[in-house]
């Protein structure tokens, strides 16, 4: 299995921040997000980048495993600055490289991009490191109740959603297995012209389709023999609950959001 | 009127234009009772695991659980009296952790959620699997998402349990576990069992065994009476067990068993009072 | 081709909270055109052993050597693909890798892209369904439109189609009813007795492995746990139940019939008829010391 692979999936732990209510912890980042638009000087950003940090030790997992998770993203992050101090010419030239006037504007502009890229990374993956894809459907499922009023299939989105969450691991392994099996009858994945690649690709998808398909036939008769008949006269196992520790990190953020909008100019 | 389960003459086929899966199969299934139902791959066993829970139809003939005859009205009541254990532990496994999927079945009847609990706690330990709440499936064996899919089963508290080639995709180890979570769960609770198989050790343990061959019921009786059928059974392409091969040729050497030996201690405790009298 | 593992280890995500190692410190020697079986539990690193043989992972440690192929860790692999012409490998239920619109193509699709000429395939195919016991009127029909046990026998002939030197088989009749398992099973030992072949099973039988195989390695937790001939692994019982796993039945009855009568049949690869017969006439000439 590629390395790749393990980005931003669950951690066990039992952290403050692995304790927490989903609902928190969405909230918590869906204003983060919104917020670090707002950020227009370095102490802003200061503040923004304790708040991350300090959420990211919090989470107890290995500071290098979470970097190494981010890994992908430095490339989109160095490439939009090295973008940026191509196209952008505000502010007064700092210095020439080849017939390149690199200004200072763009410099900063630079700098902030890749700043705010790297923050928004980051609080996400924390997000999916530290709770389980489940939780987050709960959490999701509970935010979206009040939508049920104007009937937006609430419960069958969250059931997808889940089963969806419960087969993706099973596919990539019918994946990886079908690949080396065919990898071993002469198919080869990795070398070639692109349309060679992409010619090599269908006997992987044809019996993909096959195996997820007779999957989806069996699972929905076990669910049937299992009783299941739609969202109507279901009752709910998972149920969430704020907890003293959801009420005070709610705090804490808010006293975080009202320094970060005093810092502001 | 005393039977729990019961088909008259049951003619299914699976598209029209075809064969009949099922030719006038008739038999029932007791109280507490244990029935193992064999055959080879097409021989219908299958067929019938899902006609005794209206996952399908027949079109002739009727089938009773309890009182209620088996039709599109009364399905989700039988399907409360009737649980079934397939054979793919992968495609039954719907909730992502083990006790999400527990609780799956009892959402669907609309069990109160403190009365969840409970279930899920009692139904998980019957089948050893309380160690594992929070585990996801991938991270499973074989053998224990089919425990889990046990403990679903018997959380909804149903009168009869079907194990359709439930352990077919399973490594002996895996086998064995199930094998013994079947006998624990008979032992324990009021539950009948019906054991749909092609491993004849698995079929030792049933009370009574419905031999299936091209879609009709060729043998019925006790697992000692079925293996007494070795010849015939051969021919119809299922295996003895190797205690049946082996008295088989003592027998014709002239050692006279008195029973059919169904296991090893059987066949050792029938040579002893044979050889040690003397 | 001799099968050489020198000290292999494998480890799955290193330095990651999922690492898991799946082989450690594996050494055997297999002899070319040896009957190999390969037995433990599900995580004991069988699988990962196999894919090993044709370069579909490489060691993390270790050399693997296939013939004059090597595999090291730090090497790339060069022309892997003479490799994977020569190691045929049917998957645990093999019929999942199917995917052409006939037959035909299916069992061709290996050859071509070795680029085995097209009559070369055309000639095999004949003996290749009689072999898996295929009538050839299935060529031109679609493989998804067959029985289970018919399309296991497809995608089986797509991999002997190569003709490879090593065949490698991961429990190939796991899932199949009695009658289709001994099929399958004497099918792989015409196969392997035929030319000078290499046939490693992976398999969770021990009657299969008595009854086939020449040399049997156990594995344990990522290690190799016993190795040896079948009859030589298969006396010590102890130790095989201490990794929880069991002996033949065969031999099982004998150990019990020489611990209760002291009848001692030496077990030597009898048929149940001739076991029997040793059975019965041990008693009738009253051969018990008290």
């Amino acid at each position: 299995m590629s390395n790749s692979f393990i980005i931003g999936q669950y951690v066990p732990g039992s952290s403050i921040v692995h304790r927490l209510d989903p609902r928190t912890k969405i909230t918590i980042i869906f204003f983060f997000v919104i917020i670090i638009f707002f950020a227009n000087n370095l102490l802003s950003y200061g503040v923004l980048a304790f708040f991350a940090l300090l959420s990211m030790f919090t989470t107890k997992i290995k500071i290098s495993y979470i970097l190494k998770g981010l890994k992908p993203v430095w490339f989109i992050v160095i490439f939009t600055f090295i973008l940026h101090l191509l196209v952008t010419k505000d502010g007064e030239v700092l210095f020439s490289i080849f017939s390149f006037e690199v200004y200072s504007g763009a410099l900063y502009k630079g700098l902030e991009i890749s700043l705010r890229f790297t923050l928004l990374i980051l609080m996400t993956s924390l997000l999916t490191l530290t709770t389980t894809p489940i939780s987050i459907t709960d959490g999701v499922e509970s935010m979206l109740n009040p939508l049920r009023k104007i009937h937006f299939p609430v419960h069958e989105l969250a059931l997808m959603m889940s089963i969806s969450l419960r087969f993706i691991p099973t596919l990539m392994q019918e994946t990886e297995k079908i690949s080396k099996a065919q990898a071993s009858r002469g198919v080869d994945f990795r070398t070639g012209k692109m349309k060679e690649r992409i010619k090599a690709v269908v006997p992987l998808l044809v019996p993909l389709f096959v195996s997820a398909f007779k999957r989806a036939e069996e699972l929905a008769m076990a669910m049937e023999a299992r009783g299941y008949n739609g969202g109507e006269g279901r009752t709910k196992f998972r149920e969430l609950k704020l907890q003293r520790v959801d009420a005070f990190i709610f705090i804490f953020s808010a006293l975080i959001l009202v320094v970060f909008f005093f810092t502001r100019v | 009127m005393s039977s729990f389960i019961e088909f008259k003459h049951i003619h299914f086929k699976y598209q029209q234009g075809e064969d009949w899966a099922l030719k006038d199969v008739s038999f029932h299934i007791e109280d507490n009772e244990w029935v193992a139902i064999i055959g080879h791959n097409g021989s219908g066993k299958s067929t019938i695991a899902k006609l005794m829970n209206g996952l399908l139809f027949p079109q002739e003939g009727e089938i009773r659980v309890q009182d209620l005859v088996v039709n599109e009205e009364t399905i989700w009541d039988v399907r409360k009296k009737v649980g079934m254990v397939f054979q793919n532990p992968d495609n039954q496994f719907v909730g992502t952790t083990v006790v999400d999927d527990v609780a799956f079945g009892l959402e669907n009847h609309g069990i109160p959620r403190e009365e969840m609990i409970t279930r899920i706690d009692n139904s998980l330990r019957a089948v050893n699997m309380e160690d594992y709440y929070n585990h996801e499936p991938h991270r499973l064996s074989g053998g224990q998402k089919q425990r889990v899919a046990i403990a679903s089963v018997l959380a909804v508290a149903p009168e009869l349990v079907i194990f359709d080639e439930a352990t077919a995709m399973l490594d002996p180890k895996g086998r064995a576990t199930i094998m013994e979570t079947v006998q624990q769960v008979r032992e324990t609770k009021n539950v009948s069992i019906v054991t749909i198989t092609h491993d004849l050790n698995e079929v030792t343990f049933a009370d009574r065994v419905i031999v299936m061959n091209e879609g009709k019921v060729w043998f019925e009786g006790t697992p000692r009476e079925v293996f007494k059928q070795h010849e015939e059974l051969q021919k119809i392409g299922l295996d003895t067990p190797f205690v049946t091969q082996v008295s088989r040729v003592l027998e014709s050497k002239g050692i006279n068993l008195v029973k059919e030996p169904i296991n090893h201690k059987e066949l050792m405790d029938e040579l002893w009072t044979l050889y040690s009298i003397k | 081709m001799d099968i050489i593992f020198n000290k292999v280890s494998h480890i799955y995500q290193p330095n990651t909270p999922f690492e898991f190692k799946a082989l450690e410190n594996v050494s055997f020697h297999i002899q070319s055109g040896s009957y190999v079986a390969i037995i433990g539990h599900t995580g004991s690193g069988k699988s990962t052993l196999i894919q090993h043989l044709n370069g579909l992972v490489k060691p993390t440690s270790g050399e693997v050597k296939i013939g004059d192929y090597v595999i090291t860790p730090e090497k790339k692999l060069k022309d892997v693909m003479t490799l994977r012409e020569k190691v045929g490998i049917v998957f645990q239920y093999p019929e999942h890798q199917l995917f052409e619109e006939t037959v035909e193509k299916d069992i061709s699709f290996g050859p071509q892209n070795f680029n085995i000429a097209q009559e070369v395939v055309q000639k095999r195919i004949p003996e290749l369904l009689k072999a898996v016991q295929l009538p050839e009127n299935i060529l031109q029909r679609s493989p998804f439109d067959l029985s289970g046990g018919q399309m296991r026998r497809v995608a089986i002939a797509g991999v002997l189609v190569m003709d490879p030197k090593i065949l490698v088989l991961d429990e190939p009749t796991a899932g199949l009813d009695p009658r289709g398992q001994k099929e399958i099973m004497d099918m792989f030992y015409r196969v392997h007795q035929e030319e000078e072949r290499t046939t490693i099973l992976v398999t969770h039988s021990m009657e299969d492995a008595l009854k086939y195989a020449d040399h049997v390695i156990i594995m344990d937790h990522g290690k190799v746990y016993m190795e040896g001939p079948p009859l030589e692994i298969f006396k010590d019982q102890e130790a095989l139940n201490n990794v929880g796993l069991d002996i033949p039945e065969v031999i099982q009855f004998l150990n019990k019939l020489e611990s209760k009568f002291h009848i001692s049949i030496p077990f030597r690869g009898q048929s149940v008829e001739q076991l029997g017969k040793e059975v019965a006439e041990a008693f009738k000439r009253g051969d018990k010391s008290e």
